[in-house]
């Protein structure tokens, strides 16, 4: 393998970084005072639903956006003002945004040719480029015989050949088929650690963002409700609606007791192990733990475990059944369960497992 | 199954391909034999003919010249309201495409009021500064490129504003995050993938140009190009020599198009619709009066024009000689359009023959369109460019074809004698006006999902029920818009019409041909002004009929 001409580990940039960005188009604010920090070689996901401000946020990092109030800087410089064009970036498109009358080789060389370096010297590193994608040899094709995937590698190719100062990645899976996307996760991954610079990358699918990013914020209505590690969100989710979002949670109504919290459902009381979100105040008022289908064991009939509920749906999710248990009072849990025997409209009983339960206030 | 609705599209497309090999391959074929009556007799002649090679010189001179100057204006106003907003865009926006509405003989009398030696605009510069002679002559290859842009940038503005809407943002986009400047995004991304469009309309105003002969015959001012003299021969009655010019005039216009088709060879993309950007505001004060002030004036000269024709409709035949503008105005002429029996004639004439000319178009090219879209046969390829041909002849060509074989009687070799007699006008135009409803029909029925027919057909509707109920709905929109078009063409056609005419069937163009070069320009305004509110009235009648059924 050639020497990778992309900059090295730890290079000359700093870390990218968003200052209280706002940005309104009419009464609508699709940014609300954003911020967050991504370091060189860090690789940080913007999770969220469509409308969320996430795709905004990544343009206005990139500079095709300029914010309202707030700055972006790199290495402490601020950029806020500079065009695209001065900053220096990499950025890869969800469509790609390949030019359609280049080459694969000529798309490639093209950032190398806007900054006026000479013919060989650019179609070199084109193919290098082309190489560390895995696309050798592909430099003549016309772009409309590239597949999705191989689309998607000419698009990084293109952005990583300028030796960016930071790497934007808009929806950069979204494109591809389920068994690609699996792949193409783990070659994302290892591309965007090699080249050593703040990558910020937008997605609205949380397993693409767990599987590639270093931290993640999610956000929600132009705001970050909480940016931290996988883990962090996971585990210790900082409100409600981010237990809902990442993994798939149902918050059920709990008593805050400090390392523990009471949860009362059937008049049937249980005091559970609890973590908490590092910010979240020593007690909660208003408290929910999370509970998550693989959190929550489920018995046939109505005497084994302490809660009682009817199952109202089953499905099978590879490997194991996922039941929807009602409890009453308005609680409904899914259980992950390898029983088998269990039916729509069966009596069960559900307990939770021994381990911690996220506890967020509502 | 297979085999039979094979037999059925023959059923079909027999007597559509036979009426449109007589009508278009049989005149040009004879065109072509006749050049070569006397062996290479009339081709030595025209190659010995100083004339004709300054005719050949000049038409292409002309028409490339016109491909230059439609671009010039064209491109920059499809960028200027495609991509900004400044006050004034949605008037400028608004009669852009007004020049596209004036008949080929209304436009250029209408510049003749204006620019020409006695024009409003050309008086006016005179008197202003004093001058003792016109500032200029609207005369020559100058004037006729001249009027040629005026009428035919339009095109350009049409194809590179679509190009332009079409646009995939996110492509210059991706060019600005990769380093690129406003002028290397321009020059290696948003002009590249414009191409396709502007080589489209350069085509178009190419091949216009090549056959325009209302300019050439109105300004030429002894200025020789092809079409012209092939109508100075056919008048001297030296047809030999008409059939060689006309066999290089339209051997000129397929070159046109096979250079064009091969330059345009390697595309292979086609932009994605996704929506162009937003028109951004123009921030400088200063630009922001300069555009201002030049959209006004861009709208004041393209709607001078409509305006000085309608003036001139009410100024007193033969009372404007060396004021700027005519000094006496009166009803007289609108009022003697409808009330003398000889000058009512050329209206009436015109009318019917459009719509016989149209209607024809209607039956003949949905049939062909449908037999392209639907059918796979033996045939469907030989249909396909029978259909585009006239397209690529120049009218002049189509005319002097029909005149050199339709002129007898004789049955065995299909000729029929329409020379002379009023069918010879329609029959120009239909041929004329074929591509284009052909092609307004073939898009809208492309649009249709093949299997409905078969779908039709399965639920029991006969060929008939089918094409009633399911394929000539679909077909609607297309037969509305080509027919208009079609329409819109016949009612004021100049070119084919002035090889063909007689007295008795004379249409509109010509009586205002001869009311001009009898001095009534008055009369001839009137005459215009009527062929502008006809077009006004079928466009509105074919808009408020679809609105109706829609």
């Amino acid at each position: 393998m050639t020497a990778a001409p992309q900059a090295r580990p730890g290079g000359e940039s700093g870390a990218l970084a968003l200052e209280g960005i706002t940005r309104r188009f009419g009464d609508f604010t699709a940014v609300d005072n954003v911020s967050f920090q991504v370091g060189p070689g860090e690789l940080l996901a913007l999770v969220g639903a469509s409308g969320s401000g996430k795709t905004t946020t990544l343009r206005i990092a990139a500079g095709y956006e300029t914010p309202d109030s707030g700055r972006v800087t790199l290495g402490g410089a601020d950029l806020t003002r500079v065009p695209p064009e001065r900053r220096g970036f990499g950025m890869v498109f969800q469509h790609y945004a390949l030019f359609p009358h280049m080459s694969v080789e000529n798309n490639v060389a093209f950032g190398l040719e806007a900054r006026g370096v000479n013919k060989v010297d650019r179609l070199i590193k084109a193919r290098a480029a082309l190489a560390n994608v895995g696309l050798e040899g592909a430099g003549d094709r016309p772009i409309q015989s590239l597949s999705g995937g191989e689309q998607q590698r000419v698009a990084l190719a293109r952005a990583l050949v300028i030796e960016p100062k930071a790497l934007l990645l808009d929806e950069p899976l979204s494109n591809l088929d389920p068994n690609l996307r699996e792949t193409m996760r783990d070659d994302l991954r290892r591309m965007l650690r090699r080249v050593g610079v703040p990558a910020l990358f937008v997605t609205h699918d949380q397993e693409d963002a767990f599987a590639i990013a270093d931290r993640i914020a999610l956000l929600k209505r132009g705001r970050v409700l909480q940016c931290g590690t996988p883990e962090e969100l996971y585990h210790s989710p900082a409100s409600r609606e981010v237990a809902g979002f990442i993994g798939r949670g149902v918050v059920v109504p709990a008593i805050d007791k400090g390392a523990t919290a009471e949860v009362t459902i059937g008049g049937v009381k249980r005091e559970l192990p609890v973590t908490r979100a590092k910010d979240a105040p020593p007690k909660i008022e208003n408290a929910f733990v999370v509970m998550r289908p693989n959190s929550i064991e489920m018995s046939k009939g109505a005497g084994v475990f302490p809660w009682r509920g009817k199952v109202v749906n089953r499905r099978f999710a590879g490997g194991v059944e996922v039941y929807r248990v009602e409890l009453g009072e308005g609680i409904t849990v899914d259980v992950e369960s390898q029983t088998a025997d269990v039916h729509e409209g069966d009596n069960v009983s559900v307990a939770p497992l021994k381990r911690a339960f996220p506890l967020v206030a509502g | 199954m297979k085999s039979s609705s094979r037999r059925n599209s023959w059923i079909i497309a027999g007597p559509v391909i036979a009426l449109l090999v007589w009508a278009v391959i049989y005149p040009n074929a004879a065109v072509v034999a006749g050049s070569f009556e006397n062996g290479l007799g009339h081709w030595r002649e025209f190659w010995a003919s100083p004339a004709d090679h300054e005719a050949l010189i000049t038409s292409l001179v002309i028409s490339v010249a016109s491909v230059f100057a439609s671009l010039a204006i064209g491109v920059p106003l499809a960028f200027l309201l495609g991509r900004f907003e400044f006050p004034g865009r949605r008037l400028l926006r608004a009669v852009a495409t007004l020049p596209a509405a004036l008949p080929p003989l209304v436009g250029v009398i209408a510049f003749l009021f204006l620019y020409g030696e006695s024009g409003l605009v050309t008086r006016a510069i005179q008197r202003a500064f004093g001058m003792s002679e016109a500032p200029w002559q609207l005369r020559g290859v100058g004037a006729i490129v001249f009027v040629h842009a005026y009428t035919m940038y339009v095109y350009v503005f049409l194809f590179v504003s679509a190009g332009l809407e079409r646009f995939d943002s996110s492509l210059d986009e991706a060019a600005s995050g990769l380093g690129a400047n406003t002028w290397q995004r321009l020059r290696r991304v948003t002009i590249p993938l414009l191409m396709p469009a502007v080589a489209g309309s350069a085509l178009l105003v190419f091949m216009n140009a090549l056959g325009s002969f209302s300019a050439p015959y109105v300004f030429g001012g002894g200025l020789r190009v092809l079409s012209t003299q092939i109508l100075n021969s056919k008048t001297n009655g030296a047809m030999g020599l008409a059939y060689v010019e006309t066999t290089v005039l339209a051997l000129s216009a397929v070159a046109g198009l096979a250079l064009f088709r091969w330059l345009d060879r390697k595309r292979k993309y086609t932009l994605a619709s996704k929506g162009g950007r937003a028109r951004r505001a123009i921030r400088s004060r200063k630009v922001q009066v300069l555009t201002t002030v030049g959209a006004a004036i861009i709208v004041i000269a393209l709607v001078l024009p409509h305006l000085m024709v309608i003036l001139v409709s009410f100024a007193r035949d033969g009372s404007w000689t060396t004021q700027v503008l005519p000094p006496e105005y009166t009803f007289e002429n609108y009022r003697r359009l409808f009330s003398e029996a000889e000058l009512w004639r050329p209206i009436t004439n015109s009318v019917s023959m459009a719509l016989i000319a149209t209607g024809a178009n209607l039956v003949v090219c949905f049939l062909a369109a449908y037999l392209i879209v639907f059918r796979k046969f033996g045939g469907r390829r030989f249909l396909e460019l029978l259909v585009a041909l006239p397209w690529a002849i120049p009218a002049t060509a189509i005319a002097l074809g029909l005149a050199a074989t339709f002129n007898r009687n004789d049955p065995l070799t299909g000729r029929v004698l329409l020379v002379g007699t009023f069918w010879i006008l329609p029959l120009a135009y239909f041929i004329r006006d074929t591509p284009l409803v052909s092609s307004a029909v073939e898009s809208s029925l492309r649009q249709m999902d093949a299997s409905l027919e078969d779908a039709a057909r399965g639920l029991g509707a006969s060929w008939l029920m089918t094409m009633r109920r399911v394929i000539i709905p679909a077909a609607r929109p297309g037969l509305v818009a080509g027919g208009l078009l079609a329409a819109v063409a016949a009612v004021g056609e100049f070119v084919a019409s002035v090889v063909l005419y007689t007295h008795a069937n004379r249409p509109i163009s010509m009586e205002i041909l001869a009311q001009l070069r009898a001095l009534a320009f008055g009369t001839a305004a009137a005459y215009s002004v009527l062929l502008i509110l006809l077009v006004l009235l079928m466009t509105l009648a074919a808009r408020s009929f679809e609105e109706r059924l829609a």
